[in-house]
């Protein structure tokens, strides 16, 4: 087996700041990943309909607009309606302290903040996934 | 591994997305799966997409789909773009201008890094599309990475092969050059209301006036983020489609495609058995100490693998 990850980096929700998003795809490629990248203002369904079909290790969402509340539990309900709970989901934005516990309750695997390591982010992917 | 055969038959999403994971990681899985699906293939029409990086092939495919959905035929799409050479990563971005088409049933696209393969496509993309027509889409488009001037692989797999071009690349010395411009069924001058389109189109015709064919391949001009040109371009790849087969020149692209597929398991085979059951690297170090030819260490691989050698 030479299993590759693969990861899908989505930015679900209004806001079109894609910088952090494209930081965290270039690293997870420079960690020897596969790393789609679908661009910014897509919904949960599409992000979704997309992990399905490139069956991805994780997905890594990126919202700088406030919504992660609404639209990262719903990518995680969403995964598990299609059978695809396995999927290692993460977030990372601007994304205050206190919402941490809810989204992790809700399935988030893991919140990245601002300041945070790409290696600390890829470290916590290798070590999560799954790759049966 | 059967639930995954039927499903896949079936025209389900998530067993297709897994059987590809199968094909290309795993090789055991890959044996099986494949003698599986492998007669129920060879119905749809292999549509290849190639051209130089940021020609616009991805948002020409976008809206190729477009076209091809409102004619009521499903969808297959892999989108090949490349991996590193340093850490083996990859960043696959086609599928950014096709999210258009993520929720809709009749299109699945599966985005494929090369994982160092020459040619411009993936090692797997061949067999990824066997498993996409096997699930009964009607069209499958190939999205080349962007090319150069060599990799031409996909001229043996697809049926039509678009090539698409965009002004502003090169004088006229690029366009007679061999490799990718030959290899074009369609030609799609993209970008065509830039500065430079139409002295691009007619370099390409008066490269086309000095083939002896009766039958060369025709040029669209196309603006693919506008939309415009898209329906002639479709009509023109399906009218050399029909032309394909009326001239019988199908069966030969058929026996063709057949030999590549065959050739390139052939030569993963012998790298495989030689890496594994001769002494490989006491004889690359032989050659790199300059005590043997590269040629002669063929020899002794061959011997080590009880092949004799016919000197021809």
């Amino acid at each position: 087996m030479d299993k590759k990850i693969k990861v899908l980096v989505a930015k679900p929700g209004l806001d079109g700041h894609d910088r952090g998003a494209k930081v965290v795809s270039r690293a997870l490629r420079d960690a020897g990943m596969e790393v789609i990248y679908t661009g910014i203002r897509q919904t949960p369904e599409q992000i979704v309909a997309t992990a399905v079909q490139e069956d991805v290790d994780s997905i890594g969402l990126s919202c700088l607009s406030g919504a992660h509340n609404k639209l990262f539990p719903k990518v995680v309900d969403l995964l598990k309606a299609q059978g695809a709970g396995d999927v290692l989901v993460f977030g990372g934005g601007i994304i205050p302290d206190e919402d941490i516990p809810g989204l992790k309750a809700a399935g988030v695997a893991e919140i990245f903040l601002p300041g945070t390591s790409t290696e600390d982010t890829i470290a916590f992917i290798k070590e999560n996934v799954t790759t049966a | 591994m059967k639930d995954l055969v039927t499903g896949l038959l079936a025209g389900k999403v998530r067993p297709l997305a897994k059987a590809i994971t199968v094909v290309e990681n795993d090789r055991s899985g890959k044996r099986e799966l494949l003698k599986e699906i492998y007669p129920r293939t060879g119905n749809a029409y292999l549509l290849g997409i190639t051209g130089p990086p940021g020609a616009g092939k991805s948002t020409l495919t976008d809206k190729v789909i477009s076209k091809l959905r409102q004619q009521g035929k499903t969808v297959g799409v892999i989108a090949v773009d490349p991996s590193s050479p340093f850490s083996g990563g990859a960043i696959l971005g086609d599928r950014i201008r096709m999210q258009q088409h993520a929720l809709d049933d009749g299109v699945f696209i599966r985005s494929m890094a090369t994982r160092s393969h020459l040619g411009g496509l993936s090692k797997s993309a061949v067999d990824v599309m066997h498993l996409m027509d096997a699930s009964g889409k009607d069209v499958i488009i190939i999205e080349t990475v962007g090319v150069g001037q060599d990799e031409v692989d996909i001229v043996r797999i697809a049926k039509t092969t678009v090539v698409v071009m965009v002004p502003g690349l090169g004088d006229s010395v690029q366009i007679a050059k061999a490799g990718v411009m030959e290899i074009a069924d369609v030609f799609a001058v993209n970008k065509a209301d830039r500065e430079g389109a139409d002295k691009l189109f007619s370099e390409i015709r008066a490269m086309l006036d000095m083939i002896k064919d009766k039958d060369k391949p025709e040029i669209f001009r196309t603006v693919a983020v506008d939309d415009v040109g898209i329906d002639e371009l479709v009509q023109g790849i399906f009218a050399h489609g029909d032309k394909v087969v009326e001239t019988g020149l199908i069966q030969k692209k058929i026996a063709e495609k057949a030999e590549s597929e065959l050739r390139a398991y052939l030569l993963d085979s012998i790298m495989e058995r030689s890496t594994t059951m001769t002494d490989y690297d006491e004889i690359v170090k032989r050659v790199a100490d300059k005590q043997i030819t590269p040629m002669d260490g063929v020899d002794e691989i061959f011997a080590g693998l009880g092949m004799t050698i016919k000197e021809s």
